[in-house]
C-alpha cells in the first residue's frame, strides 16, 4: 500500500501545527466559534449531541496493521475503548475532549494518518472498491488513481470553500462496490476501443434528502488528463453552485438544475481552457505511485476448505469473496453481531484485527462502505485459523450482505441533526431475524437506516430502506422499497404512511414475507420487487 | 461614478508587489464593461470574472470581494483572471482571515485588505503555512509531484 514520502509527512506534520495554532487562536479568543467551526470540521472535528466527534480519513479504505494498531490505540487512550467505521471508509471517535483534538492528530500523523478535510465544504476523502487489488473481476487497481486525486485533493487552494462538501469514488470494475453513481464525482477506470486505460466521468450523484443517480458525462478521459477534468468539474461547481440554500447546494443540483447537457459543456469548455494552464501532475506521478499497489507474493496452496464443522462452513460461504488468484479469497469480518452496533469495534477488536491482518493478509485491511473490515488477500489454507480467532472475539458473524449486516447511521443516540434513533431499529431487526432464524433463507439482502432525512445510512440505496423522522415529537419510521448502491443503481421508493418503531421492525418482516412467497428461483429480494412491483407489498402492509 | 466602491491604499495591510499601490475608485463589473477608461473594478461572489478578459490590459487593480469568508466563488474568479495573463494588482477585500491567507496567496491575489486588520505575526506564519504543494495554480510553485521527478 501506499507508504508517504517526505513531502506528504511535511504536509500533514504541517496541519497538524496549523491546527494546534488555529486552537490555540480560539482560546485566545482571536477566533470567534463561527470562524472557528469551519476550520475545526476540516480537520474532522464535529461538535455533536453529548461531545467531540473526531473523523479520521482512510484513504480509499486501505490501512496497515501498525494503522488499525493506532486507531485501537486511540480508542482505548482519547475515547471509550471503541470507535465507529462510517459509510464513507473512515472511523469515528464519539466521545473527543477538544483539549486532546490536536494530539491525538499527532498521534495519527505518526502512523501516516490524518483528519484531514473528512468534513466541511471541501473535496473529501476518496473512496474506492474495497475488494481493489483483490477482486477477479477488476480491470485494473484503482487505487493508484484515488492516491493521486488524494494529493490534488489536499488543501486545494481554489476548492477548500465549496458551496457543499464533495465526495469522490473511483472504482475499476463493471461491479460497483463503492455506489460510485452516489458521489459528487463517481470515476470508473475503464479500457477503451484502442486498448488505453482511462477514466469515465459521472458528476451528480448522491443521496441526503434528494437522492440522484450520477449521469456519465464523459465517457473516456485520458489517463494524462484525470486531474485537469477534475479540476474543471469543481470549477464550474465553485462557480454556479447554489450558495442561497444549503439544502440546494449540492453539486447534483447543479446538475440537475442546469442539465447535465450544458454543466458538461461548460466543464468541456472550462477542461480545454485548464489543458493549456499545465495543471496535470507528471504522467511519472501515477508510475511513481502504482508499484505501492503491486500485488504481494501470492503462492499456489489448497483451493478448498474443510467442510465439516458447518459453522465453518457457513462462514466461508457468506463472508470470503473469490480473489484474482485461486489459493486466496477475501475475508469479511462482521462488524454486525447479531444485536450490536453496526460498525462499531473496540480496541481489543482493533488490535486483534491488526494482528490477523499481519499474521493473513500480508498486512492490509480495508474498510468497507457496509461498515465492515476486509482482510482482502487470506490465503484458503488459512481460513479455519483465522475464523477460529475471529469466533473467540464475537468478530465471526457469517452475515455478510444479509439482513443482519445493516447499515445503520448513528442517529439520534449520538447525532445532533438526527430525528430519530437508528441503532436500536437495528438491532431490534437483527435480532428477530437471527431469533426466527430467517437470515438464511432470505439471501442477499440489503437494509440501511437514516435517522434523518440526510441519509448517511443510504436509505434510499437499501433493497429495505428505513428513514427515522420526527412526527409530532415522536420517532417514526419510512419504509422504502428497491434501491441499490451497486451497478445495477436504483433509488427506492417509499411504501405509504410509516410506522413506530414496534411497527417498522414487524413491517420489514412483513415484507420479507411477501418476498418468500412470491420469488422465483435464483430471485434476490430486489428482483423479485422489481419483477412484481410496490403493490403486493402495500397491500401486505397497509391492506 | 461611484468612486465610494471599493478599498482606499490605506486599507492594504499586506501587499506582495513593488509597483506604486493603485489608487483608482473601483467600478462594479458591469459599469467596467460600459466605461472605457475604468482602471480598477470590484468582483463580487455572483459575477462571472470572464466578462473582464476583454479589458484586462487597461485595469491595474482588481478587487475581489469575500462577504463572508465562507464563500469561495472569489479563488476562483482570481485564478481566471491570473490564468488569462492580468498581471496587475489582484485586491482580497471583505471578510478575509488569518486562514485563508495561503490559499488566497496561491490562486493569484497579491494583496489584502480585511475588514478587521489581522494580527501581523499571525497573518506571517499563515503566509508562510506550506513548505510545498500538492497543486499546481496561480502562484507558479513547482508542485511536489514535479519536485519528486525533477
Amino acid at each position: 500500500m501506499y507508504k508517504y514520502d517526505s513531502y506528504d509527512q511535511a504536509m500533514v506534520d504541517a496541519r497538524v501545527e496549523e491546527f494546534r495554532d488555529q486552537a490555540q487562536r480560539r482560546l485566545d479568543g482571536k477566533l470567534t466559534e463561527d470562524q472557528f467551526k469551519p476550520l475545526r470540521l476540516m480537520n474532522g472535528l464535529y461538535l455533536q449531541l453529548h461531545a467531540y466527534m473526531l473523523r479520521v480519513a482512510i484513504p480509499y479504505g486501505t490501512l496497515n496493521s501498525r494503522q488499525m494498531i493506532a486507531l485501537g490505540d486511540i480508542a482505548d487512550k482519547y475515547d471509550r475503548g471503541y470507535g465507529h467505521f462510517t459509510t464513507r471508509q473512515n472511523l469515528q471517535y464519539n466521545w473527543i475532549k477538544l483539549e486532546d483534538a490536536a494530539d491525538i492528530l499527532a498521534d495519527l500523523s505518526k502512523v501516516e494518518m490524518h483528519a484531514i478535510q473528512t468534513s466541511g465544504n471541501c473535496i473529501r476523502n476518496i473512496s474506492s472498491d474495497h475488494f481493489a487489488g483483490a477482486a477477479h473481476d477488476e480491470l485494473i487497481d484503482p487505487r493508484p488513481y484515488a492516491e493521486l486525486l488524494r494529493q490534488w485533493s489536499s488543501f486545494h487552494p481554489e476548492f477548500t470553500y465549496l458551496p457543499r462538501k464533495f465526495k469522490i469514488a473511483v472504482i475499476a470494475a463493471d461491479t460497483d462496490r463503492a455506489a460510485m453513481r452516489l458521489h459528487d464525482i463517481g470515476i470508473q477506470i475503464v479500457r477503451n476501443d484502442a486498448g488505453e486505460i482511462g477514466a469515465s466521468f459521472y458528476v451528480g450523484g448522491g443521496m441526503g434528502r434528494t437522492p440522484m443517480i450520477a449521469p456519465q458525462i464523459r465517457d473516456f478521459v485520458p489517463l494524462d488528463q484525470l486531474v485537469t477534468y477534475a479540476e474543471a468539474c469543481l470549477r464550474v461547481y465553485n462557480r454556479y453552485g447554489r450558495r442561497d440554500n444549503k439544502y440546494k447546494a449540492r453539486i447534483k443540483i447543479l446538475v440537475h438544475e442546469m442539465g447535465a447537457e450544458e454543466y458538461t459543456r461548460q466543464v468541456e469548455e472550462e477542461f480545454a481552457h485548464l489543458l493549456e494552464q499545465g495543471v496535470e501532475p507528471p504522467l511519472a506521478e501515477l508510475e511513481r505511485i502504482k508499484p505501492f499497489f503491486a500485488d504481494p507474493a501470492f503462492e499456489d496452496g489448497p483451493k478448498s476448505v474443510d467442510r465439516s464443522d458447518p459453522d465453518f462452513a457457513l462462514w466461508v460461504d457468506r463472508n470470503t469473496v473469490r480473489h484474482k488468484h485461486d489459493s486466496y479469497v477475501s475475508a469479511v469480518i462482521s462488524l454486525k453481531p447479531v444485536g450490536g452496533i453496526p460498525g462499531d469495534a473496540t480496541g481489543d477488536q482493533m488490535r486483534l484485527m491488526a494482528k490477523l491482518a499481519k499474521q493473513y493478509s500480508f498486512d492490509e485491511l480495508r474498510v468497507m462502505h457496509t461498515q465492515n473490515i476486509v482482510l482482502p488477500h487470506v490465503r484458503i489454507a488459512d481460513l479455519h485459523a483465522l475464523w477460529t480467532e475471529l469466533e473467540a472475539a464475537d468478530l465471526g458473524a457469517p452475515n455478510l450482505d444479509t439482513i443482519e449486516d445493516i447499515i445503520a447511521c448513528p442517529g439520534l443516540d449520538y447525532c445532533a441533526l438526527a430525528n430519530a434513533r437508528s441503532i436500536t431499529v437495528a438491532q431490534r431487526i437483527s435480532e428477530n431475524f437471527a431469533k426466527k432464524n430467517r437470515t438464511e433463507e432470505l439471501g442477499q439482502l440489503k437494509l440501511k437506516i437514516s435517522g434523518c432525512i440526510n441519509a448517511c445510512g443510504h436509505h434510499h440505496a437499501g433493497h429495505i430502506g428505513i428513514l427515522g423522522v420526527d412526527k409530532k415529537g415522536t420517532e417514526n419510521y419510512q419504509l422504502s422499497l428497491g434501491g441499490s448502491e451497486a451497478e445495477d443503481v436504483s433509488l427506492a421508493k417509499i411504501t405509504g404512511p410509516g410506522f413506530d418503531e414496534d411497527g417498522v421492525v414487524g413491517a420489514v418482516e412483513t415484507v420479507t414475507d411477501v418476498y418468500l412467497e412470491q420469488r422465483e428461483e435464483g430471485e434476490r429480494f430486489l428482483d423479485t420487487y422489481r419483477r412484481i412491483g410496490m403493490t403486493p407489498f402495500k397491500e401486505a402492509l397497509y391492506g | 461614478m461611484a468612486t465610494d466602491l471599493g478599498t482606499s491604499p490605506d486599507e492594504v495591510q499586506f501587499r506582495f508587489r513593488e509597483d506604486e499601490v493603485a489608487d483608482h475608485g473601483t467600478v462594479t463589473v458591469d459599469a467596467c464593461c460600459d466605461q472605457t477608461n475604468a482602471t480598477a473594478v470590484r468582483i463580487e461572489p455572483g459575477d462571472d470574472a470572464r466578462v473582464l478578459l476583454p479589458f484586462l490590459d487597461r485595469l491595474a487593480l482588481v478587487e475581489v470581494n469575500f462577504p463572508s469568508f465562507g464563500d469561495g466563488r472569489g479563488y476562483s474568479a482570481a485564478r481566471i483572471l491570473r490564468e488569462a495573463g492580468y498581471t496587475g494588482e489582484l485586491r482580497a477585500v471583505g471578510d478575509v482571515l488569518i486562514d485563508q491567507l495561503s490559499h488566497m496567496r496561491r490562486c493569484g491575489f497579491d494583496a489584502f485588505a480585511p475588514d478587521k486588520p489581522l494580527d501581523e505575526d499571525d497573518a506571517k506564519r499563515a503566509f508562510a503555512q506550506w513548505d510545498n504543494v500538492y497543486q499546481s495554480a496561480a502562484d507558479g510553485r513547482r508542485t511536489i509531484q514535479e519536485l519528486r521527478h525533477e
